[in-house]
């Protein structure tokens, strides 16, 4: 846990006294990644810097797990928290294999542990340790030296990390696959981590909370989604864009607003059990499945009023489905290609397991996931 | 000689061609000294060759050794933020030592010191310092002010950092400046003779003022094939002590 309280940095400048932090209170939970988010200028990396000591409070506390780091020496400090910078910053005269030992070198481990915790990192981000241990940087693609750069600030299994920053130097392509790979790893490594960034797609994705600034100040700290539905200003609303609500489709999966109570039909079922089903529930269409679950297609109002018969007969195949851990914008993207209300969800192994309908998602858009404010 | 380092450089694509030509031309030259009995009298000169290149190696090695072993340091003290104020001085009153002439530097070592082997020594490492500091201290201040924003966020102390991160990666450049001090170094040994230094310039000197072209090629012969064979070995050196990340020889190989 990292709790920041009143920090202040104030800098001496020609034009007099300058503020560039103003009394910052803010906590970010154990295991959960906060980003700063704000335009160039506003105070997010002079806030993560003072964390790690590379720049000087000029007041208020900064507490790690409840200890105050104004007891810790700068370097001890430093060689216990995770750091990774924009410009990576891996040095160009060690190998990926001593780059990545740095920090633990610097407290002591031995040659061996060093070189096992290396390949236990490169194999994390599923570079092959027996390729890349004896690299230099300069032997590496873009991708492969962010990658470098962000397990070298785990290196030595700090609790607290912070990245500043750390996908910036990078296409945008490459961006989202190393962003969702790290995210991947959070779940298992699950760190504290502050996380600086002026995208504010990129922290909404990667961030359990996300805290904006402006000139010196915390306008808002709150999770995304809370973020995007209530900006509480102008500034805010204005940074996070006109379509803040279209940004949230892609924090929700569809897992969350799936119906799965879905009423099927049999291939053998008659037709009329189909309009049974149509007259006596929501559904605006009926899955006909086979035995082992597979959607084979579907039959609507239209359909099961002029047909006769049986339903496999009569099915529509379904020109797409969706799977229910993709996000909310899939499932959006998918319905306005097709034309229609609503889509079967799918699990992993191609099995019907229920279905979404625009009202779903529009209703979801009414609450905030996770309104702290709620509860 | 002139021309023909003229035309190496010019001709820098087709290397091989003109190495394999100065082969020829060397092989031509000494064949020629062999017919003419120019080898023969150099030949007869060998002991006092030896004699004087030991001392001329001498010389050099020790009056580069010294530089190296002042200039680094001087160079990355330089370097350090509290050095800062005072280092663009520094500079210029090392830079003094090149901008004077030679052989006004060999004139007021003398002047002050004496003859002998130690002006000598003075006057050769005050004009191998230039280099070994200019390069020592630029090499340092261009290292990347992310590298050194890594080092310190990482935890690494004030020496760990000029360990680890600035020597290794100014290393390239520090070698470069190690390199043409030695070249200056050598080239300007001969002229210590004046000042009763000794070495290989007492028989290019002595051929000159006799007239003798067999003694004066005796003393520019070694004097030439020694700057070659130095440069070749610190170049090597260079090239096999700078880590392979931080070397632009040895890059993509």
């Amino acid at each position: 846990m990292i709790r920041l309280e009143e920090l202040t940095k104030t800098f001496q400048t020609d034009q007099g006294v300058v503020t560039a932090v103003d009394r910052i209170n803010l906590e970010v939970p154990e295991g959960e990644i906060c980003v700063l988010l704000g335009p160039s200028g506003c105070g997010k990396t002079t806030t993560m810097k003072m964390i790690n000591r590379l720049i000087t409070p000029t007041s208020g506390k900064i507490y790690i797990d409840g200890k105050d780091t104004d007891e810790y020496d700068p370097v001890e400090l430093r060689r216990n928290i995770g750091y990774a910078i924009q410009q990576i910053g891996l040095f160009p005269n060690m190998t990926v294999a001593e780059n990545i030992s740095v920090v633990p070198s610097l407290l002591g481990w031995d040659k061996k542990k060093c070189h096992e915790r290396a390949r236990e990192l490169l194999n994390m981000v599923a570079m092959d340790p027996d390729a890349f241990m004896d690299r230099y940087p300069n032997e590496l693609s873009g991708g492969q030296q962010q990658r470098i750069g962000v397990i070298r600030a785990l290196a030595a299994d700090a609790p607290v990390l912070l990245m500043d920053e750390p996908f910036g130097a990078i296409d945008p392509i490459n961006r989202e696959v190393i962003q969702d790979e790290f995210l991947k790893m959070q779940e298992k490594i699950r760190k504290t981590i502050i996380f600086v960034s002026h995208d504010i797609d990129e922290a909404v994705k990667m961030g359990d909370r996300v805290a904006i600034f402006r000139e010196g100040h915390l306008e808002q700290y709150a999770p995304p989604d809370e973020l995007l539905a209530y900006p509480i200003n102008e500034f805010i609303a204005d940074f996070v864009g006109g379509d803040r609500t279209l940004k949230r489709l892609r924090l929700a999966r569809i897992a969350e607003v799936m119906h799965s109570d879905v009423q099927t039909l049999k291939p053998d079922d008659s037709v009329e059990r189909a309009r049974e089903i149509l007259a006596s529930s929501a559904q605006e269409g009926v899955p006909v499945v086979d035995r082992d679950g597979h959607p084979r297609g579907f039959i609507n109002q239209r359909i099961a009023e002029g047909g006769s018969g049986k339903a496999g007969d009569l099915a529509q195949p379904l020109s797409f489905t969706v799977r229910s851990r993709d996000d909310l914008r899939t499932a959006v993207s998918s319905m306005f290609t097709h034309n229609v209300n609503w889509v079967a969800v799918l699990d992993d192994g191609g099995h019907l397991i229920g279905y979404v309908s625009q009202q779903d998602i529009t209703d979801l858009l009414g609450t905030v996931r996770g309104d702290t404010r709620a509860a | 000689m002139a021309t023909a380092t003229a035309t190496m450089r010019a001709a820098a694509p087709g290397r091989r061609t003109v190495r394999n030509l100065l082969l020829v031309a060397i092989f031509a030259a000494g064949a020629w000294a062999q017919s003419s009995g120019l080898l023969g009298d150099i030949l007869y000169l060998w002991p006092d060759i030896r004699y004087l290149a030991e001392q001329h190696l001498v010389l050099v090695g020790l009056s580069w050794g010294l530089a190296v072993g002042a200039g680094v340091p001087l160079g990355v003290l330089l370097t350090r933020p509290w050095m800062r104020r005072y280092s663009e001085s520094v500079l210029q009153f090392v830079n003094i030592g090149q901008t004077i002439p030679t052989l006004a530097v060999l004139a007021l070592a003398m002047s002050v010191l004496g003859i002998g082997f130690w002006p000598s020594i003075f006057a050769l490492w005050l004009y191998s310092m230039l280099p070994i500091v200019r390069n020592a201290y630029q090499g340092i201040l261009a290292v990347p002010a992310h590298l050194m924003e890594a080092a310190v966020g990482m935890g690494m102390t004030r020496s760990q950092i000029l360990w680890r991160v600035e020597l290794p990666n100014a290393l390239f450049v520090i070698f470069a400046g190690l390199r043409t001090a030695l070249a200056i170094n050598v080239g300007t040994a001969p002229l210590a003779f004046l000042i009763g230094g000794g070495g290989l310039g007492e028989l290019i000197f002595t051929g000159i003022a006799l007239d003798r072209t067999t003694m004066m090629l005796a003393g520019a012969i070694p004097t030439a094939l020694l700057a070659v064979s130095l440069d070749f070995l610190i170049g090597q050196v260079q090239f096999w002590l700078v880590p392979k990340g931080v070397n632009p020889l040895r890059l993509n190989r």
